[in-house]
């Protein structure tokens, strides 16, 4: 059947102006990714109260799309709240290994970013990036809910950005 | 006396800390004067300015008793001298906030009196000595930076032998262990036990010195079960053996760890990033 654009009623016309879009596949990909980030709930230190209040009513991750999940193999991202010690780092890794990709590291605060005031510890990680690949690092000590905030959103851009360009973000 | 004459308030100090500094400068000007022959209208001044902090030194003898200790003896003569002919009421005041500053200095040099737990510690160590003989303990004190606690210094190879007498004697009856916890002094190492006794409502530190190479020190696990996990943490972190512990290993650090980092000498491989 052939469809002749020209002559489609004024009516189904505007019915079609609001239901179609174009766009492409990439954005697409990146719009649904970043609009449904699943974290792993990691909380090892205070950080993880900062990230519980984040997720309550008052800041209300939910409305980004941001639903906090107890299973790795529901999650898209692990939020790593707190400081990772030696003897946690092990398990760390195994649960980010049990994560389906694509996924994706948030180190929360200093201490998941670079050991923080127990850098000089002999029992504590010096950043989770030794352990695991990092995409957002968050300062702070804790960081507050608005920083946490920020740093999924720019996780967010950096999803869009990837999926769209098809580049590695290297800053943004 | 009140409350108020014992803690004065903001403002109270203020004022009397203003009236010394203002007495203290009416002295200095009148011992100007003194020097250039003067003195009338100065020595008005400075009885007006001693009279007026008279009431307050009696109240809070503190400040206006600094500038006088700061003073030379000369200006303290003529301070003196100035305030006696012109205002009797601030010099007694003065003379009694000096005094009273003597007092706590003198109070200060006195032999202190005996801990109230020295009475303690000699009925523990003579129940110890009568048991077991006059080498078992090594020093005996009590310990003021700890809240006076009486504590005893036992040697190592009488050890097992004190511990189940502490427990069970009647006059000590140390039925609970508050904290054991081992120490690195470089030279040596020790181990340090606090027990308290619910019968006898009393408490003593145990102390038990070890060699530093192979420190071993004989477990309590069997006498009060919650030396346990102390004793596992003991030997996780500083590598002190308790022989007679039937499950010596690691509690903190992982398994495959190697060394124990409380030890003074220990190295780290990640010192910093």
């Amino acid at each position: 059947m052939e469809l002749d654009l020209t002559k489609i009623a004024p009516e189904l016309q505007e019915e079609l102006n609001r239901n179609v879009m174009f766009t492409t596949l990439g954005t697409v990909k990146g719009w649904v990714r970043s609009n449904s980030l699943w974290p792993l709930t990691f909380g090892l230190a205070c950080c993880a109260i900062e990230m519980m209040g984040t997720g309550g009513a008052r800041y209300d991750l939910d409305r980004f799309g941001v639903i906090f999940r107890a299973s790795p193999r529901q999650s898209d991202v692990m939020i790593v709240a707190g400081t990772v010690t030696k003897k946690m780092a092990p398990l760390l890794r195994r649960l980010y290994d049990q994560m389906p990709e694509p996924k994706w590291v948030i180190a929360m605060g200093s201490c998941a970013t670079a050991g923080g005031p127990y850098v000089r510890s002999y029992s504590v990680v010096k950043g989770v990036d030794q352990i695991v690949p990092v995409d957002v690092y968050i300062p702070g000590c804790p960081p507050n809910p608005a920083a946490l905030i920020y740093g999924i959103n720019k996780l967010q851009d950096k999803i869009r950005y990837e999926a769209k360009t098809g580049r590695q973000v290297t800053s943004l | 006396m009140s409350d108020e004459k014992r803690k004065p308030t903001p403002e109270e100090k203020a004022k009397a800390a203003a009236e010394a500094r203002a007495e203290a400068e009416a002295v200095r000007k009148l011992r100007e004067h003194e020097a250039a022959g003067e003195a009338s209208s100065a020595d008005a001044k400075g009885a007006e300015a001693a009279a007026d902090s008279s009431e307050q030194a009696a109240e809070t003898p503190a400040p206006p008793s600094k500038p006088v200790s700061e003073m030379t003896p000369e200006e303290k003569a003529a301070a003196k001298a100035a305030a006696a002919a012109k205002a009797k009421a601030a010099a007694a005041a003065k003379v009694k906030a000096v005094q009273g500053g003597d007092g706590a200095g003198a109070a200060e040099e006195a032999p202190k009196a005996p801990s109230k737990n020295q009475p303690f510690l000699d009925k523990y160590v003579f129940r110890i000595t009568e048991a077991f003989g006059a080498d078992t303990l090594e020093a005996s004190y009590i310990n003021e930076l700890a809240k006076d606690v009486p504590t005893l210094v036992v040697k190592k190879e009488r050890w097992l032998e004190v511990a189940p007498f502490l427990k069970e004697d009647e006059q000590l009856g140390f039925d609970y262990l508050s904290d054991l916890h081992g120490v690195d002094y470089e030279d040596r190492m020790e181990v340090y036990y606090h027990f308290y006794s619910y019968k006898n409502r009393q408490s003593v530190a145990i102390k038990v010195k070890t060699d530093r190479e192979q420190p071993t020190v004989p477990s309590v696990m069997d006498i009060w079960h919650g030396a346990d996990w102390n004793e596992r943490e003991a030997f996780d972190l500083l590598g002190i053996h308790f022989p007679g512990h039937r499950d010596m290993r690691r509690i903190l650090l992982p398994d495959d760890w190697v060394g124990f980092p409380l030890r003074k000498d220990y190295v780290q491989y990640d010192e910093e990033v």
